[in-house]
């Protein structure tokens, strides 16, 4: 992992520093609200229903025992005793008092982390795959990479007030299970005449307008990365539009613009940006890169792993659902499920979160990971350790064998707590998870992914099945779209029709399933390859069958 | 967005913690719903809220519909779910307010 040096202590510390003394001005009556609130969302505190919530940033995704240790920490001194992982990589703590705020943003400068560009119009934390360093099919780590862009991009002068908010997805693998082309700019790692190279998307997102992001460049030079970033970044904050916040992000520009307009304009910012940088940024790259060298991996007998494949079942089906494919032919990673049957997606409390830290740092090389599906990952986990670790999950409730199945639900905060919410997404989640848990292996991989509003935190767009929640006349009302994906297929979801009230929700889930079940080939064909073969007709017929009834 | 139409109550969040709080009738603010006053014109509780804004105490007040009866009830669910707390745990009013909001 990346360690912090002494300039980025001092910069946290400072903005610490400058943050207190901002909310005691607050207090004080010498700072409105008006004043303030941009001041405190520059440091992820935002207001929310029913109180504060801190977005702290997990750069990448990224955690060590120690740093989710002083969340639990954090979680049972100011909050609930528990916290939110979120789609963005990121944790959100829903009750924090204003007051504590500067106290809780020292406690994570303690263990090197913070909330800086977790909202505003900036760049906002870089995300990738959960895999990263660990998978079978990446061609390089993509976390150093991620890390060049987080020092560039934090407390950028030139990008901290762009027309809208930016985010960066990259992945190092062959899946791309970062989501890339729904992202402002996805980066694909790929290999080019023996040196790295990146793929460059721009121009993808979700929200109000959906789309999936267009090729800038096929072969970027690894070490052309940071100029080339600079020279879209800098059009983007020329060209954007700054009148229409729903028409500022850099989809809309691309999309008015149109690729090869963007893409020439990109490319002449790029030859004057290019000189600028001078090699500084690639001699840092090499420094960060030492920080991401792969631990030491350990043989160890796998005889009780074997046996426990043998002899328990329930092992044996978490492995086959919850277990990834390493690098190392004797290691594997394991996805933590935090989406329990009826729990609420993304949560884990301080408990769950101390053991998890326990068995990275005893057993999985100190290292976490948080995808953007919500789960927790150790990504290096010797398969002997696997029945060990399997057991301890057990003990505290997060042995959930369910990761790619219809209870495995990406789910926004929604009504329960966001501000900018038309409608509840925790409970639907809840209510899928109960409903299907004895038909999950039957039903097979399914990614329904509910967002509470438009803005789709929840990714609806991109889920086998998404469910968007909407205000229709003071009423609850969920709209279904069918056919999206999230991979290397990335696809928006097709709308089906009329949304559903909560009554109607779960019986038009049961006529889309079972359609899909009576209509798929054998066991082995998804849904979302159902959909692509049948096209969606036969799934809008089965959930408006009712309304052609009557 | 719809006109707001009265009888409504005053609502904002507590400066410090964020919490749910409703004007009263002494100007005050409460974290209790049952205790907010019912303006029963729109003009006269947009005056008040005016007056009695003070961004020492409050953040984002605003109007909010309800329905009198027994008990004041919120009209909207956004509303209702700000004054009963999230439906995921009893981390909200419900912690104070279990028999009112049960209700």
């Amino acid at each position: 992992m990346y360690s912090y040096q002494e300039f980025d202590r001092t910069f946290v510390r400072e903005r610490v520093g400058q943050y207190r003394d901002q909310v005691k001005r607050r207090l004080e009556g010498a700072l409105t609200e008006d004043e303030f609130k941009p001041l405190r969302l520059m440091n992820g505190v935002y207001l929310q229903l029913h109180a504060y919530m801190l977005r702290i940033a997990i750069p990448y995704g990224t955690l060590s025992s120690r740093q989710m240790r002083q969340l639990a920490f954090i979680a049972d001194k100011w909050d609930k005793g528990y916290g939110h992982f979120t789609t963005r990589q990121n944790i959100q703590f829903n009750w924090p008092r204003l007051i504590d705020t500067p106290d809780i943003l020292d406690a994570l400068a303690d263990v090197d982390m913070h909330a800086i560009q977790t909202s505003g119009n900036t760049i906002r934390n870089v995300t990738t795959d959960q895999f990263a360093g660990a998978a079978i099919d990446e061609i390089a780590d993509p976390r150093p990479y991620a890390e060049l862009i987080r020092q560039w991009s934090t407390d950028h002068p030139e990008f901290q007030f762009l027309p809208r908010k930016f985010k960066i997805a990259i992945t190092g693998a062959v899946e791309d299970r970062a989501v890339i082309r729904a992202h402002d700019i996805g980066l694909q790692l790929v290999e080019h005449e023996g040196r790295i190279a990146f793929k460059v998307f721009v121009g993808g997102g979700l929200g109000r307008t959906p789309v999936i992001g267009q090729e800038l460049v096929d072969r970027l030079p690894a070490e052309d990365l940071l100029p080339y970033l600079e020279a879209v970044l800098s059009v983007y904050n020329l060209a954007g539009r700054r009148d229409n916040k729903y028409k500022a992000r850099i989809k809309i520009t691309v999309g008015a613009m149109g690729i090869d307009v963007f893409r020439a304009k990109v490319d002449e910012a790029f030859q004057r940006l290019r000189k600028v940088f001078n090699g500084q940024d690639l001699a840092i790259l090499g420094d960060i890169q030492k920080g991401f060298e792969a631990p030491e991996f350990v043989e160890k007998s796998q005889d009780a792993y074997f046996d426990a494949l043998d002899n328990d079942s329930g092992f044996r089906e978490w492995v086959e659902r919850n277990v990834s494919a390493h690098k190392h032919p004797s290691y594997a990673s394991v996805t933590i499920s935090l989406k329990g049957h009826g729990d609420t997606p993304g949560d884990a409390s301080s408990e769950q979160m101390r053991a998890i830290a326990d068995l990275a740092e005893r057993i999985a090389h100190d290292e976490l990971r948080i995808s953007h599906e919500q789960n927790i990952v150790l990504p290096h986990v010797a398969q002997a350790d696997l029945p060990g670790i399997y057991k301890t999950l057990q003990a505290i409730g997060l042995a959930t064998a369910n990761i790619g199945l219809i209870s495995d639900i990406i789910a926004c905060p929604g009504m329960d707590y966001c501000a900018l919410a038309t409608a509840r997404s925790i409970p639907i989640a809840q209510d899928i998870a109960l409903r299907y848990a004895d038909r999950e292996a039957e039903i097979g991989h399914m990614q329904i992914k509910i967002s509470g509003c438009i803005n789709a935190c929840g990714h609806h767009h991109v889920g086998h099945v998404g469910i968007l929640g909407l205000d229709k006349a003071g009423v609850e009302n969920y709209q279904i779209t069918v056919g999206g994906s999230a991979g290397n297929d990335a696809a928006i979801g097709e709308k089906m029709g009329r949304g559903f009230s909560v009554d109607e929700l779960m019986p038009a889930l049961d006529r889309l399933i079972e359609a899909y079940l009576s209509l798929r080939l054998n066991k082995d064909e998804t849904f979302l390859a159902a959909v692509k073969r049948l096209g969606t007709i036969p799934f809008q017929e089965a959930l408006y069958v009712v309304d052609q009834a009557a | 967005m719809a006109r707001i139409k009265a009888p409504v109550v005053v609502t904002a969040n507590d400066l410090l913690s964020g919490e749910v709080v409703y004007l009263d009738a002494s100007h005050r603010w409460s974290a209790e719903l049952s205790a907010a006053k019912v303006f029963a014109a729109i003009d006269k509780a947009e005056s008040e809220l005016s007056a009695a804004f003070n961004e020492a105490e409050v953040v984002g007040a605003y109007l909010a519909e309800v329905t009198e009866g027994a008990l004041v009830t919120p009209k909207h669910y956004r509303e209702g779910f700000r004054h009963k707390g999230p439906s995921n745990y009893f981390h909200g009013k419900q912690t104070v307010q279990g028999a009112e909001v049960a209700a």
